[in-house]
């Protein structure tokens, strides 16, 4: 219960009910409504993800521990070792893209949070929730048929005229490409699905005494997510469904030699990809947020400028698209606009790293797990951004691109930014989520490895980029390496850090210690549901506090966690409003 | 919390007061019926950016050979593209009718509206069937596929341009032209089934007296629905047929 009086003793006799045990078969979970279990199952299936698309990236990593033998005719899985590098790097990014990141925080995370923040008993959607959840299923199906069906090596973006009709061998990604087109069309549906109703909760289900301004800043973070997916996804959707009737009837769109344009591919494509990417971090932003207030018990400093910076990030991320198109034979006019516009992106961005230090000063900071996650955030996230500003610049990107720097660049802020902070939800809000508290000395040693694997990873590719080691190729010169083989080293750190993360937490499910309703004395209107939380998310209507006013809970003991105040208890009123 | 009192809570919730069309997680009927609504409205927004790609293709296609456009555009039968639009015009005023019917409990008018609704939408396929259907017949079909022989060419053509030959107008990239129309009208139509298909659920569940006074989200939800199909084709009919 909230005050964390919760009989404990009784629990011996008879286990409390909550939302995973109060029907327990199979089939409950299959047509559940209920957000928890479909951010369960999310949970669940992302994660996975996140361990094929891993395996992708540590193969690819291998084989470019020496490089692909050119031209050597023995290879595995049917393939030369050239193509098998090809289709590793692929799916590695369309897995890790499409059925990793961008589902990843909002649709397993925020669906179990945002609701629990509200102090809502649902969603506003609930079918539509399912729904979302069982398109997203379809597609991943339809990615392992593309594994099945031979693989696909035309890169993530599926650029015409390369990815349609054909492809490096003639025809035979020809089904996989099919594959591919339907899975990604149908995981963008997934993904609106998921921002509508996220915006609809938001705006109906708040309750009464929570504006807008009160509400956590996760909740903007996705919020101005969801503002993307419904308006940038769709985009992707009408591409791919082109490219799909062009791949098969070859309709004149984006094949040249029909009449098509593939630049307006690129044009169609980057428009939902480049906001694609704030679809990407802006939730590990708003992680990082609740992370930052909670480990310093320090109110979040600069709230309007977090929380604005998310739409602002969401609206600029709309308009700068053709920085991905620098060297596509777009006018040097739209380069200068699109450079320009760039560079106004790196503004809210700064604006929420400023705040989040400065929420440090003076902080009394705990250095638990999930805020060591929030630290890699901050140092790599800075790399990122400001690496991102050299590419932003037309001339340095002329001679950057497509080199290891952007990728360097990207993995900054892709795993070094939005994979630190859903490692870093996924601990803060695993006690909740699963009633369980996992070994905090083990969370501190993974934490640790990925940022050691990290670094060691992704370092040396900006070197190697910058003296010109392009991307996507299968060999290099000697003088790259030490710098591949550094790489390949870091991602085996890396792979062990996640590898040792997925032991201890599900040995957690097992053997864990209960967790307390509010292990982490986090002021969110989720604290003050139990662990694991009812089935109708709160068994007595929250309190609503400040989600940031920390003064309104005390200490109790390891194993009671954190309460409210009596007083706050008994008034019903927060104790402090810092606005 | 102890079992007891979780059980005692959920039947607080199903007291008398609540509508049975309510459901768990709402306060009131009137913050169900918005909250379904905004999703509509959300999800109309997604379908005009969904539609953006291939009016973006028109414009370009059509910015880079505006001649072709204006030859290939004797292909498409004007009068029958008129009369479409009118049909989906009454069409759209039937279903904004079935909500007024559905709001004021008029059962008999209900019924009547949605099932007007629905065979206007099906007229309009019927129309598109015959002009896909002759397309497909003289060949004037996408990409490099189109082959249209110079007797089959559309008389209104001919007459204006005597020395117009379908190899011409191949040369010239008609397909393109014809790939932009099948899309966005094929696109178009499969919304249309879409719209249907919804219809005949609603007129499914009016039969089983499902809406009242309280309750007639779904009529409104997909009367929505209907008119922005209603209004892409408002935009479609100019823009591919009425360019000469």
């Amino acid at each position: 219960m909230a005050g964390g009086v919760v009989a404990k003793p009784a629990a011996h006799d008879k286990p409390r009910k909550h939302y995973l045990n109060h029907i327990k078969t199979f089939g409950s979970w299959l047509v559940t409504l209920d957000h928890k279990r479909i951010a369960m199952m999310y949970l669940g299936a992302v994660s996975f993800s996140l361990l094929l698309g891993g395996v992708f990236a540590i193969s690819l990593r291998t084989v470019l521990w020496n490089g692909a033998p050119a031209g050597a005719e023995d290879g595995i899985l049917g393939a030369t070792m050239e193509q098998f590098y090809n289709r590793m790097f692929t799916l590695h990014g369309a897995v890790m893209v499409f059925l990793f990141i961008i589902p990843g925080i909002p649709a397993a995370l925020g669906n179990f949070i945002l609701p629990m923040q509200l102090g809502a008993k649902d969603l506003a959607l609930p079918r539509v929730n399912l729904l979302s959840w069982y398109l997203y299923v379809m597609g991943l199906c339809f990615f392992v048929a593309v594994l099945v069906f031979g693989g696909l090596d035309t890169g993530w973006t599926l650029y015409p005229p390369y990815s349609m009709g054909g492809g490096s061998q003639g025809q035979h990604v020809w089904m996989s490409l099919i594959f591919a087109y339907m899975a990604v069309f149908i995981l963008g549906f997934s993904s609106i699905l998921t921002g509508l109703n996220f915006i609809v909760t938001i705006h109906k289900l708040r309750p009464p005494g929570m504006g807008m301004y009160d509400m956590p800043l996760f909740l903007w973070a996705l919020y101005a997510t969801s503002l993307i997916q419904v308006l940038a996804t769709p985009v992707i959707g009408i591409t791919l469904g082109l490219s799909l009737i062009e791949h098969m009837f070859h309709v004149g769109i984006f094949l040249p030699e029909y009449g098509g344009d593939p630049v307006m591919y690129q044009h169609f494509f980057w428009f939902y990809s480049h906001p694609a990417v704030y679809i990407m971090i802006l939730p590990a932003m708003g992680v990082q947020s609740e992370i930052m207030g909670t480990f310093t018990r320090k109110h979040i400093f600069g709230y309007k400028a977090i929380a604005w910076s998310s739409i602002a990030i969401a609206a600029i991320g709309f308009i700068v698209w053709g920085h991905h198109m620098f060297v596509s034979g777009q006018s040097p006019t739209a380069g200068i606009i699109f450079s320009f516009l760039t560079y106004l992106v790196a503004i809210p961005s700064a604006i929420k790293v400023f705040n989040w230090v400065a929420t440090m000063y003076k902080g009394s900071i705990d250095l638990k797990t999930p805020m060591i996650y929030g630290l890699n955030f901050i140092y790599l996230f800075g790399i990122g951004g400001l690496t991102g500003l050299f590419l932003a610049s037309i001339s340095n990107n002329v001679h950057l691109h497509d080199t290891y720097f952007v990728i360097a660049h990207f993995h900054m802020v892709m795993v070094g930014s939005t994979v630190n902070a859903f490692l870093g939800g996924v601990h803060y809000w695993w006690p909740k989520m699963t009633g369980r508290m996992y070994n905090e000395t083990l969370g501190r040693i993974g934490a640790l490895l990925v940022f050691i694997g990290f670094n060691l990873a992704f370092m040396p590719q900006f070197v190697a980029g910058t003296r010109g080691m392009p991307r996507r190729y299968a060999n290099y010169l000697d003088e790259f390496t030490v710098f591949n083989q550094a790489s390949t080293i870091g991602a085996y750190i890396l792979g062990s850090g996640i590898g040792l993360q997925v032991i201890y937490l599900i040995h957690s499910l097992f053997k864990g210690r209960k967790a307390p309703d509010n292990p982490w004395g986090a002021a969110s209107l989720e604290w003050q549901s139990e662990s694991p939380p009812d089935f109708h998310n709160f068994t007595k209507p929250p309190i609503v506090t400040g989600a940031y006013d920390y003064e309104n809970w005390e200490y109790e003991s390891e194993e009671a966690g954190w309460r409210l105040k009596q007083e706050v208890i008994d008034t019903g009123k927060t104790l402090s409003k810092v606005h | 919390m102890s079992t007891g009192v979780a059980e005692h809570d959920t039947k607080h919730e199903t007291l008398p007061a609540r509508p049975p069309e309510l459901a768990m997680h709402f306060d009131n009927m009137h913050q169900q019926f918005h909250s379904g609504k905004l999703g509509m409205w959300l999800f109309l927004g997604q379908e005009l950016l969904f539609f953006c790609g291939l009016f973006t293709a028109y414009a370009v296609y059509r910015g880079n050979h505006q001649e072709m456009f204006h030859y290939a555009h004797y292909f498409l039968d004007t009068k029958m593209g008129a009369a479409n639009t009118v049909v989906l015009l009454v069409s759209s005023l039937t279903a904004a009718w079935s909500v007024r019917c559905a709001m004021l409990e008029q059962r008999k008018g209900l019924l009547i509206t949605l099932a007007l609704t629905f065979l206007c939408a099906g007229a309009f396929m019927v129309v598109k069937y015959f002009e896909y259907a002759h397309k497909l017949h003289i060949g004037a079909v996408w990409g490099g596929g189109f082959h249209v022989q110079t007797a089959d060419l559309p008389p209104e053509l001919l007459a204006k341009y005597p020395e117009m030959t379908g190899e011409k107008l191949k040369d010239m990239g008609v397909g393109s032209f014809f790939a932009v129309y099948f899309c966005m009208t094929g696109l178009h139509g499969l919304h249309v089934l879409v719209g249907m298909g919804l219809y005949i659920w609603l007129f499914i569940r009016a039969l089983k007296g499902h809406f009242n006074r309280r309750w007639y989200g779904a009529v409104d939800n997909v009367a929505l629905y209907w008119h922005i199909v209603d209004i892409i084709w408002i935009f479609l009919f100019p823009l591919l047929y009425l360019i000469g």
